[in-house]
């Protein structure tokens, strides 16, 4: 008997999840854990929203705790900020990247500055989803990378998962941290399954998700499984490469980035962002001042270009490839090895 | 209470009985000349003797501390402040139709409001001082941080109220806003969110006529702030925000709908700025004297005054002990704000995160020895 439920429940760890069913877990573990844990936003209720990552909260929780909001944004901001100073811990959505930007007035005056303006008396435990990023084929104003108004914003965190496992530990981290939260979910890895652990390193740790000798491949999100591809790729051209998953733009894990960079003397950045101004100039310099001495060439960057990101018939020239990651690499002065 | 919106009354045959309902006219109980209108009835709490001289007090000690503050501009205490002046009715009458374990949220314009709820002169100050940017403990008095980013505040009332009434406490949130701030867009998400999910808040305007230097006819084609309640499906009503007993009635009345789970409510207060927008401001550039000299006498203080001295409440005895309550506040502003504040360095970092990253923790460590070298030079050059 015993050995038959053992069976079953390997079973069930071994099941693969997709990455959206992994936050909704996390969500759901998080409201059975604390009831002060409300889920709120644009069509999270019943419908459980557009990409089904809220599904059943409202059915197994109540509309007390997971409820439809007016069509609003900086409502929707607003409101949380205001449940938070009540006790609560508000989850919010964002239905996608660049419709969060009506809210940004609450984030970058309230939400990131309560704690500071009062000398902590008004923590905000809030939890920001974010859905962001390219490549499903989405029209005008549905795959923007904004992780750089919020990264340049000082009082919030900022992070991104990669993974069906830090999708789900990082939530619970998110949820847990009395600071607020920015939780940037990479839409198009949404349905990228994986078996679900539910431990992982706390928020603000990078991890080497491949060691490599030669160079390091910095990414984050959507871009993890790219530079990831590029590595495998890479090794047919001779190259040794190692990919480090930031996993939390705020804080940034120096150390992880540092010690791998160090190692290998080389780096490549990548995101999606336009590269102007973008997260990745924060990185590379943050590389140059740190690992100058290490450094074989310079810190090299693979970013979207600086345009308003493309229609989706032409995104697959504007989104970071493994070809573009490769001949970067291929340009890290490689002459005198 | 004059519910300006409410459809079940129509009947005028436009479709929400536009003309009809929506009287613009403020409901006024005292007037100007210090008479009380029969409108009220009698045994309103807010015509209770003891009630109408604490309220008086409040006005009066209130005022002192608005001059007192704009004074202590001039002296080069304060880097600025904007009066209420004028408005006492708005700012005390609204406070204290409150209860201690509601919750409110003021601008940077409610000092006045701060210190009626019994918040030290001080710590209300502190933001206009610039030592740091709220002075008080926000949860002990139940009042948020003043808001600058107008009508940002609004939806966190709502949020508020919304969770007050999840939790099953009978906590009411009070927001106040200025004319100006009713064309922001938080003002309609946070009356929208209210009315959604009747939300226990009272969203107060101080319709003072200006927005700096913008009047009223260039922020607004209605022909009154509080019909905005009726897209909202909430109560809303217009008060003379110069009478102080109709703005606690209609503030208390508002209170105990929305306890009664009956939601939110608008409120417009048609009141008057007579300071500048703030010392930095100068009036004189888009505004005549005649239209000041026309305010002058609506004031909320002198025609209380008229009143408690006419139904011979006002003692000489009542009025030198809140005189010398008025007197001992400004005695003890210019003493604690004239003294320049301590600040410290480390509160730059200490207060950003629970969870302070590494990189915040290596800036702070990093003016310290900056701060600690210099000390070093000038210890040095001393003992030469």
């Amino acid at each position: 008997m015993t050995a038959t439920l053992d069976a079953a429940r390997k079973t069930a760890q071994n099941t693969e999840i997709s990455l959206a069913q992994a936050v909704n877990r996390a969500l759901r573990d998080a409201m059975t854990a604390d009831d002060k844990v409300v889920v709120f936003g644009e069509d999270v209720g019943v419908l459980g929203g557009v990409f089904r990552v809220t599904d059943g909260l409202t059915r197994d929780f109540g509309e007390q705790r997971c409820f439809d909001t007016p069509l609003a944004e900086a409502g929707i901001m607003g409101t949380a900020i205001g449940m938070a100073m009540y006790g609560f811990r508000p989850v919010v959505e964002m239905q996608f990247d660049a419709f969060s930007y009506p809210a940004f007035e609450q984030i970058a005056s309230h939400l990131a500055k309560m704690r500071n303006r009062t000398r902590g008396a008004l923590p905000l435990p809030v939890v920001v989803r974010v859905p962001y990023g390219g490549g499903i084929g989405g029209v005008e104003h549905h795959s923007d990378s904004s992780e750089g108004y919020f990264v340049a914003t000082p009082g919030l965190h900022v992070v991104t998962p990669a993974t069906v496992s830090d999708a789900y530990t990082m939530l619970r981290a998110a949820i847990e941290s009395d600071d607020p939260v920015i939780f940037m979910e990479p839409k198009r890895l949404y349905w990228s399954k994986d078996v679900l652990s539910t431990t992982g390193p706390e928020i603000g740790k990078a991890a080497v998700r491949r060691a490599g000798a030669d160079a390091t491949l910095i990414a984050y999100g959507p871009t993890v499984s790219t530079a990831l591809e590029a590595a495998e790729a890479a090794e047919a051209e001779g190259y040794d490469l190692e990919v480090v998953d930031l996993r939390s733009i705020v804080p940034f894990d120096d150390a992880t980035v540092c010690e791998s960079v160090r190692k290998t003397g080389r780096a490549v950045v990548i995101h999606e962002a336009a590269g102007f101004g973008g997260t990745g100039a924060e990185i590379a310099a943050r590389v140059s001042e740190r690992c100058f001495h290490w450094l074989e060439a310079p810190v090299r960057r693979v970013t979207g270009f600086d345009i308003p990101y493309p229609p989706p018939k032409l995104e697959r020239h504007h989104l970071p490839s493994v070809d573009r990651i490769l001949d970067a690499v291929a340009s890290l002065q490689w002459e005198d090895r | 209470m004059t519910v300006l919106a409410t459809p079940d009354k129509t009947g005028s045959g436009f479709p929400l009985g536009f003309d009809t309902i929506l009287d613009p006219s403020p409901l006024q109980y005292l007037d100007e000349h210090g008479a009380l209108s029969g409108v009220l009835r009698d045994d309103a709490p807010e015509l209770a003797p003891e009630r109408l001289l604490a309220t008086w007090r409040a006005m009066v000690v209130g005022r002192r501390f608005d001059v007192q503050a704009t004074t202590m501009v001039r002296q080069g205490r304060l880097a600025v402040y904007p009066s209420s002046y004028g408005q006492e009715a708005c700012e005390i009458g609204a406070i204290l139709a409150l209860r201690a374990t509601d919750w409110f949220f003021p601008t940077y314009r409610d000092c006045v409001s701060m210190v009626t709820r019994g918040i030290d002169p001080v710590e209300a100050l502190t933001l206009l001082r610039g030592d740091w940017h709220c002075g008080y403990d926000p949860q002990r008095w139940r009042t948020a941080p003043q808001c600058t980013p107008l009508a940002t505040q609004a939806p966190h009332a709502a949020g508020l109220a919304l969770a007050a009434k999840l939790a099953g406490d009978d906590t009411v949130a009070l927001a106040f806003c200025g004319d100006g701030g009713t064309s922001e867009g938080d003002f309609h998400e946070a009356l929208n969110f209210a009315a959604v999910y009747q939300a226990p808040v009272i969203f107060f305007v101080q319709n003072n006529q200006y927005a700096i230097s913008v009047p009223l006819a260039k922020q607004t084609h209605a022909a009154a702030l509080a019909h905005k309640a009726v897209g909202y499906g909430m109560a809303g009503v217009r008060v003379d925000g110069n009478d102080v007993i109709a703005v606690q009635r209609v503030v208390a009345e508002a209170a105990e709908r929305a306890r009664a789970g009956e939601g939110p409510t608008l409120i417009e207060a048609v009141t008057y700025r007579m300071q500048a927008h703030t010392n930095a401001d100068d009036a004189t550039r888009y505004r005549d004297e005649a239209e000041v000299e026309y305010w002058k006498p609506r004031d909320p203080l002198a025609r209380l005054e008229t009143y408690l001295k006419a139904s011979g409440l006002l003692t000489d005895a009542v009025a030198a002990e809140a005189n010398q309550a008025a007197e001992a506040l400004a005695d003890d502003m210019r003493a604690r704000l004239g003294e320049e504040p301590e600040v410290d360095h480390r509160d730059l970092f200490r207060y950003v995160y629970a969870q302070p990253t590494p990189q915040l923790l290596e800036q702070a460590a990093g003016l310290q020895a900056e701060i600690d070298a210099a000390e070093a030079d000038t210890e040095g050059e001393a003992g030469r």
